[in-house]
C-alpha cells in the first residue's frame, strides 16, 4: 500500500522535464547511451515503464533493485538481447552516440560488437582459453593473420587480468578453468572485440569474495577504456565500482544520479529504503 | 509485522504427536522397506525375463544357422582336358568359358567309381556335386588359363543334400522314401569320406555369391550391397533433410500453430506402420515418377520417410540439450544466428545428431515390409552396381530364404540373420563410439 502511493509520486516527480534534468546532472558531455520513454512488454506483461537514462561514457553505472524489477531486461535493450526473446515488444527510443539503435539501418550483429555483454553465470565456449577470446575478432574479420590474433588474444587476456595464470595453457578448455577465471575469461572474450559500451549483468553473482575483488577491480581499470553499465545486488559493490547508480523499482526508474549522492543523500525515500536493507 | 516475542505455543499443534504413533510410524516404515523391495524386486524380474528371451532368441537363431557357415566339398580329380575346352588351342577366354564344365567334373567322379558303369549308378553319382559347380570351376579356369590341359584335384562343391547329410540333417537310418539320398549315394559319400575325399570346409561362398535356386551356391552378396545402396541413398537424403527441419523448427520457426500442426504430425509420422510407407512409396515412386521397380533408390527414398521422423526429433531433442548461455554468449559478441548455430549449437548437438541419424538408419535396415511394396522380393542373382539396378536387401534375402523348403535354406536363413544382427550390433556400436568421441562436457 505504502509502496504503491510512493511509486505514484515518483512517477509524477519523474515526469520528462525533470527526468531530463536528473539526466543531466553530471558534466555537460553528450551520453554515451541513451533511452528515453523504454517500454517493454514480455506478452501482454508489462515489465518497463517509460525508462529515460543517459549512460555516460567512460564511466561505470550501476542498476540496483529488488528482485524483478527489470534491470536485467533494461540491460538486454541496450544491445537489443531481447530481439530472441519470444513475444517481447518494446516501445521508446535507445541511441548509441545519437543513433537509433532499433533503426532500420543499424545492423544488430554490429550493435552487439559495439555493445558487448557478459552474464551473471561464467559461460565460456566449451573450446580452449584461445578460441574462446579469439572467435569475436575472428567472426568480425579484426585481425589479419595469426601474429594479429595472437596480440588481441593476449591483450585481451591481460586486460581481463587473466594472462598470468593462462598464458601457458592457451590451449586448454576454457570451462576448465576456476569460476572466476571463467568470468574473468568472459570479460576478456567481451574486450577481445573492442565494444564501446560493455554491459554486465551481476557478473560477480556467482564467485567467492576474492575472485569478485579481482573482477572489481578489472571494472574500475576498465572504464578508463571502456563504457560500463553493471547490474548489481551488492550495494558495497555498486558503491565501489560505479561512478553512478540508478535504482528501479516495478520497471520504473526511481532515481539515478552520482553513485556518492546516491547512497549518502538519495532524494526518494524508497532509494533511502532500498539502500539500507528495510525494503523489499 | 511486529517484533513481540512469539507466542510459546505458536508449534503446540505441530509438536504434538497423535496416541498411537510410535506403532504407527514403525508400521509406515516396515511398509515403506516392503514396498521398495517389491518395487526393486519387480525392477529386477523384468530384467531378467527380458536377458532370458533374448538369450533364447540367439541362442536358437545361432544353434540353426552356424552350420551354414561350412559348406561340404568334394575332391574331385578333374581333367581339364583342352580337346573338350579349347580344341583349336587359341586360349581364347570366350571359348574356352563355353566349355562343358560339368561333363568334367562328372567324369572326374565316375574315375573314382570305375564299377559305377550304369546309368542310374551314374545319376546317383552325379547328385553328390552341386549343379552348379560346373560355374565355379569354369570361372577358376577363366582366372588362370593355364590350367587348361592338366589333371588335378579340384575341391568341388557339394550339393545340399550331400551337405545335409554330412551334418547330420538327413538321417542314414530313416526308410529310402523319406530322404532325398539313395543307398547308393550313402555309400558313394561314404567311400569317398575313407578315401578323405569329402571334407567341411569355411563357406566362403555364404558371402561371395548372390542369391541362387541351389542352397549351396546362395549367398548374401546381393543382398549386402543391395541393403549398403539402400543406405547409402537413405543416409545422404535423410540426414541433411532431417536436420535441416529439425534446425529450422527448433531455431528459426515462429511458434505458430503452424508449427505446432507441423511438430505434431512429424511425431505422428513416427508412429505410422512401415507398410504404409511401402504403399506411398508404390504410389508416388513407382505410379508417379516410373522409377525403376525393385531398385535401391526407390527402396532409399521411401525408407528416407520412414527414417525422417526418427532423425528430427533426436535432433531437435539434441538442440535442445545445448545450453541457451551457449547461445546468448555467441549472440552477445556479436555472433549472427546462423554463426551462432553453425559454430556453437550444432557442434555440440553433434553427438546426438549423430546417435538419432543412426539409430533410424539401423532401423531402415531392418525394415522389410515397405520394401516388399516397391517390388524388392525379386529373385536377384547378380549384386547391383548401381542404386538403379534391381537388387535385394537383407532382411528380405531372409524373408525370401525362410520361404524356401529346403533344409539348406533354413540354415542360410539363420546365417543371414546373425549377419543383419551383426550389422546391427555394429552400428549401435558405432552410435556409442560416436558419442563417446564428440561428448563434450560445459
Ligand atoms: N523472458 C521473459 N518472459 C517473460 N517475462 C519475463 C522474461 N524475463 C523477465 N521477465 C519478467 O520481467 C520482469 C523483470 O525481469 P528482470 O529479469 O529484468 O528482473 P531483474 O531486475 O533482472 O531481477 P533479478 O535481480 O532477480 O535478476 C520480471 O517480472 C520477470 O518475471
Ligand atoms: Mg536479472
Amino acid at each position: 500500500m505504502q509502496g504503491e502511493t510512493a511509486l505514484n509520486a515518483t512517477a509524477l516527480a519523474l515526469d520528462p522535464p525533470q527526468a531530463a534534468r536528473a539526466a543531466e546532472a553530471g558534466p555537460k558531455t553528450a551520453p554515451k547511451m541513451a533511452t528515453r520513454g523504454v517500454k517493454l512488454w514480455y506478452g501482454a506483461k508489462q515489465a518497463l515503464f517509460g525508462i529515460d537514462l543517459d549512460i555516460k561514457a567512460n564511466e561505470a553505472t550501476a542498476l540496483i533493485g529488488p528482485s524483478g524489477c527489470g534491470k536485467s531486461t533494461y540491460l538486454r535493450c541496450l544491445n537489443r538481447m531481447n530481439d530472441v526473446i519470444e513475444g517481447c515488444r518494446i516501445e521508446g527510443e535507445i541511441t548509441l552516440d545519437g543513433e537509433d539503435v532499433y533503426d532500420r539501418r543499424i545492423d544488430v550483429v554490429q550493435l552487439r560488437a559495439r555493445v558487448g555483454m557478459v552474464f551473471q553465470k561464467p559461460n565460456p565456449f566449451p573450446k580452449s582459453i584461445y578460441d574462446n577470446v579469439a572467435y569475436g575478432p575472428r567472426i568480425h574479420g579484426l585481425a589479419r593473420g595469426k601474429a594479429e590474433m595472437d596480440e588481441i588474444v593476449e591483450q585481451s587476456l591481460k586486460g581481463a587480468g587473466l594472462w598470468k595464470e593462462v598464458a601457458d595453457r592457451l590451449h586448454a578448455p576454457g570451462t576448465g578453468l576456476s569460476g572466476g577465471q571463467q568470468q574473468r575469461l568472459c570479460i576478456a572474450r567481451a574486450i577481445a572485440v573492442s565494444p564501446e559500451v560493455i554491459l554486465m549483468d551481476e557478473p560477480c553473482s556467482a564467485l567467492d569474495p576474492i575472485a569478485t575483488a579481482h573482477v572489481e577491480e578489472l571494472i574500475d581499470e576498465l572504464r578508463h577504456d571502456f563504457t560500463i553499465v553493471i547490474v548489481t545486488h551488492n550495494m558495497q559493490q555498486a558503491a565501489r565500482v560505479s561512478q553512478r547508480t540508478a535504482f528501479f523499482h516495478l520497471g520504473k526508474l526511481i532515481e539515478v544520479g552520482e553513485t556518492d549522492q546516491v547512497f549518502t543523500n538519495p532524494r526518494e525515500r524508497m532509494t533511502q529504503e532500498y539502500i539500507t536493507g528495510r525494503f523489499g | 509485522m511486529t517484533d513481540a516475542a512469539p507466542a510459546p505455543d505458536r508449534f503446540s499443534r505441530l509438536r504434538a504427536r497423535p496416541e498411537g504413533f510410535e506403532e504407527r510410524s514403525k508400521a509406515l516404515t516396515a511398509r515403506r522397506y516392503a514396498r521398495e523391495r517389491r518395487f526393486k524386486a519387480l525392477g529386477l524380474g523384468a530384467i531378467l525375463v527380458a536377458m532370458a528371451l533374448l538369450l533364447i532368441l540367439l541362442s536358437s537363431v545361432v544353434r540353426q544357422g552356424y552350420g551354414a557357415f561350412w559348406q561340404t566339398y568334394v575332391r574331385v580329380p578333374v581333367t581339364l582336358d583342352a580337346a573338350v575346352l579349347d580344341p583349336k588351342g587359341t586360349g581364347d577366354p570366350e571359348v574356352i568359358g563355353k566349355g562343358n564344365f560339368q561333363k568334367l567334373i562328372y567324369e572326374g567322379l565316375f574315375g573314382l567309381f570305375p564299377e559305377a558303369k550304369a546309368r542310374p549308378e551314374r545319376r546317383q553319382l552325379t547328385r553328390l556335386v552341386s549343379s552348379g559347380a560346373n560355374l565355379i570351376l569354369r570361372q577358376k579356369v577363366l582366372d588362370d588359363p593355364s590350367l587348361v590341359g592338366t589333371t588335378r584335384d579340384v575341391w568341388i562343391v557339394a550339393s545340399d543334400e550331400v551337405d545335409q547329410f554330412m551334418k547330420g540333417a538327413i538321417a542314414r537310418d530313416a526308410p529310402p522314401a523319406a530322404r532325398p539320398l539313395k543307398d547308393g549315394a550313402i555309400a558313394a559319400i561314404d567311400r569317398l569320406e575313407a578315401d578323405g575325399r569329402i571334407e567341411q570346409r569355411f563357406n566362403t561362398l555364404l558371402f561371395t555369391q548372390g542369391d541362387s535356386r541351389e542352397p549351396e551356391l546362395a549367398g548374401i552378396w546381393g543382398a549386402v550391397v543391395g541393403s549398403f545402396y539402400l543406405m547409402l541413398v537413405t543416409a545422404l537424403l535423410s540426414t541433411p533433410l532431417g536436420v535441416g527441419a529439425a534446425l529450422y523448427l527448433e531455431e528459426f520457426a515462429p511458434k505458430s500453430r503452424a508449427t505446432d500442426f507441423i511438430e505434431v504430425n512429424i511425431n505422428n509420422l513416427a508412429a505410422v506402420p512401415s507398410i504404409v510407407f511401402g504403399l506411398l512409396g508404390l504410389a508416388v515412386f513407382l505410379g508417379l515418377f516410373n522409377m525403376p521397380r525393385s531398385a535401391p533408390i526407390v527402396g532409399g527414398l521411401t525408407l528416407t520417410l520412414m527414417t525422417l521422423p526418427t532423425i528430427v526429433v533426436a535432433t531437435r531433442a539434441a538442440l535442445r540439450a545445448v545450453p541457451p548461455s551457449i547461445h546468448q554468449a555467441a549472440l552477445g559478441i556479436g555472433a549472427s544466428k546462423v554463426q551462432t548455430i553453425w559454430h556453437h549449437v550444432l557442434p555440440l548437438a553433434l553427438p546426438g545428431i549423430l546417435t538419432g541419424v543412426i539409430i533410424g538408419l539401423a532401423q531402415a535396415l531392418g525394415e522389410t515390409a515397405p520394401l516388399l511394396m516397391i517390388g524388392m522380393v525379386a529373385f536377384v542373382v547378380d549384386a547391383p552396381s548401381t542404386p538403379f539396378d534391381p537388387s535385394t536387401a537383407l532382411p528380405v534375402q531372409i524373408y525370401l530364404w525362410a520361404d524356401s523348403p529346403e533344409r539348406a535354406f533354413t540354415e542360410r536363413t539363420s546365417a543371414a540373420i546373425m549377419i543383419l544382427l551383426a550389422f546391427l550390433i555394429l552400428m549401435n556400436l558405432i552410435a556409442v563410439l560416436l558419442r563417446r568421441r564428440f561428448e563434450r562436457r560445459w
